[in-house]
């Protein structure tokens, strides 16, 4: 697959970096945007997206390693993010990875052999009320346990 | 003991964040009345409220504000710190999805106040709900005439890293930068993003600002202790019947806040522990309760008042396995920047993981309070400083747990 933007997100790329004083701030979103297109960050996206800003490849590479929210291998079509701080982890977080690690078949970190789930275990998502928790793509899922992780996984095509 | 709800006040209305909801209860009333204020007026004000920021640090508002230099005459920015991910801390988020309005009118007073037409609301990337909730109430200000007569805002997404809601780390990031703090001074006042004079401001601290111009410095100011005016949310976890967000005077006690708020401890079971302000902040065994939660008032207990993310703990939690927990976070999110925090941030974490796995070493202890302490204060931000809070917290007040571990 080639890596190229749309020219109407070419234009939305341009239509970000006009709102700062330096276009260059525009790279975290263009990021975002170029992960939602080609699914993941290739060293080769970090290449067009520095072509974009006129920066060079290591640079956005350095962006890119930094953050969390970028996966830099293929994902599954969703990706479950367990919290695994101390408010869920007093709530009983372990228990619902190990069961999330049993029912999908793989360990914190991969994506079941169809592609459908990336399993990742991730420091706090700020939602303590309802621990424990976790995110499903944009979602947050509160009070878990795990026949509620079963009727969420079974929700997810 | 239960204050009057200001920040709080419509999070029980289905349409909460929308706009006609806001002003059909007094919203966007005080900016009506600080448009027409001067901006040294509106700073005045907020000093003699004695409104702290409410993010981590406590800084005073408008002695913050004052600190742009005077007679500057190229932009100045305000940036909001939306980028909550201080552990046990769930506030800004209910802000951000229950009442984007006041935050939006909070900014109007501020920018007119710092004589700016420019700010930047730094979201954190997982906050994907709130960054909804928060666009579309721009939008809404943006159509209503609030926005873009003056004054624009950008609302600006993170890709996931705590240091970013350090105040230097957070402008790295919205320069298109890896999230690393800078060197202060020069302190963002007087160079912050893009090089210009920057005010940063957490969520909570501006929605105050409203209550603020509406009702006066002295009634704010009334409403908390000698050294910190208003109310402030809480955000309470761990092992209580009633998790949750609460208001109250920064001068409740701890122990009303569980007690009372938070119904209790589960189960009506045995109180161990209490994290006041969030993972940053030293823990506080189940007698050191009766203290004030303001900023000076866990000061004075050795704690902090933090983000007001209280963690609560019961008997049944091992306090060693808590602080592997903590560690562990503070491992993984560590910058990499400055070699005390890169360095022992890791070493720390394999050491507690140790002890909870029964191998640990008689001397750990030891060195972890003796790696904790020498790294204090070295580093460029207040990170390092934060992780050392826990490690040393719970190894001195919990010392026997810890032992009986390592003696296995």
């Amino acid at each position: 697959m080639s890596i190229a933007f749309t020219p109407e997100q070419l234009a939305e790329v341009r239509r970000l970096q006009a709102l700062y004083p330096d276009p260059r701030a525009a790279l975290l979103p263009v990021l975002q945007m170029a992960q939602e297109t080609f699914g993941w960050i290739s060293l080769e996206t970090e290449e067009y997206v520095g072509r974009l800003f006129d920066l060079s490849p290591a640079h956005v590479h350095e962006v890119v390693t930094f953050y969390t929210l970028y996966f830099q291998a293929p994902k599954g079509r969703h990706v479950v993010s367990v919290c695994h701080n101390l408010s869920c982890h007093l709530a009983g977080a372990p228990r619902i990875l190990d069961h999330l690690k049993s029912r999908l078949g793989v360990d914190v970190g991969e994506t079941t052999e169809d592609g459908r789930v990336t399993l990742l275990a991730v420091e706090c998502l700020c939602a303590c009320e309802g621990a424990p928790m976790m995110q499903v793509d944009d979602r947050y899922e509160l009070d878990l346990t795990p026949e509620k992780v079963d009727r969420l996984l079974e929700g997810l095509p | 003991m239960t204050a009057e709800k200001l920040l709080t006040r419509n999070f029980d209305r289905a349409d909460s964040h929308t706009l006609a909801a806001y002003r059909e209860t007094g919203g966007y009333t005080a900016w009506d009345k600080a448009k027409g204020t001067e901006p040294a007026a509106i700073t005045e004000e907020v000093k003699k409220s004695n409104l702290r920021g409410l993010g981590g640090a406590g800084f005073p508002t408008g002695t913050k504000w004052s600190f742009i230099p005077k007679g500057h005459t190229g932009p100045v920015y305000l940036v909001v710190n939306a980028d909550e991910g201080e552990p046990g801390t769930f506030k800004d988020r209910y802000l951000l999805e229950r009442d984007p309005h006041a935050l939006i009118e909070g900014m109007l007073i501020t920018a007119r106040a710092i004589r700016c037409d420019k700010a930047f609301v730094y979201i954190r990337g997982e906050y994907v709900d709130p960054w909804r909730r928060f666009s579309a109430a721009v939008s809404e200000a943006y159509d209503a005439g609030y926005l873009g007569r003056g004054f624009d805002v950008v609302v600006h997404r993170g890709a996931g890293a705590y240091i970013c809601g350090e105040e230097t780390g957070l402008l790295s990031s919205l320069e298109g930068k890896k999230g690393w703090p800078k060197i202060k001074p020069p302190f963002p006042a007087i160079k912050g993003a893009f090089g210009a004079p920057t005010i940063v401001n957490n969520v909570e601290t501006l929605c105050h600002l409203p209550h603020i111009v509406n009702r006066g410095a002295a009634w704010f100011a009334g409403l908390g202790t000698k050294t910190q005016g208003g109310t402030r949310l809480y955000s309470v976890s761990g092992r209580v019947k009633r998790p949750g967000v609460y208001e109250a005077s920064v001068s409740i006690t701890l122990r009303e806040l569980i007690h009372h708020l938070a119904g209790g401890v589960t189960g009506n079971g045995q109180l161990k522990a209490v994290v006041p302000g969030g993972s940053s902040a030293a823990i506080l065994r189940a007698d050191e309760i009766d203290v004030t939660m303001d900023v000076d008032g866990l000061k004075n207990a050795g704690t902090m008042a933090g983000s007001a993310g209280v963690i609560v703990m019961d008997e049944t939690v091992s306090i060693p396995e808590a602080l592997m927990v903590v560690a562990r976070f503070y491992a993984h999110e560590s910058c990499g920047q400055c070699t005390p925090c890169r360095e022992s941030t890791g070493w720390i974490y394999k050491m507690t993981r140790r002890i909870v796995e029964g191998r640990g070493r008689k001397d750990d202890l030891d060195t972890i309070l003796d790696v904790a302490r020498r790294g204090a204060g070295t580093t460029i931000c207040a990170f390092y400083d934060g992780a050392v809070g826990p490690y040393i917290s719970y190894i001195e007040k919990f010392r026997a747990e810890f032992e009986a571990l390592v003696a296995k």
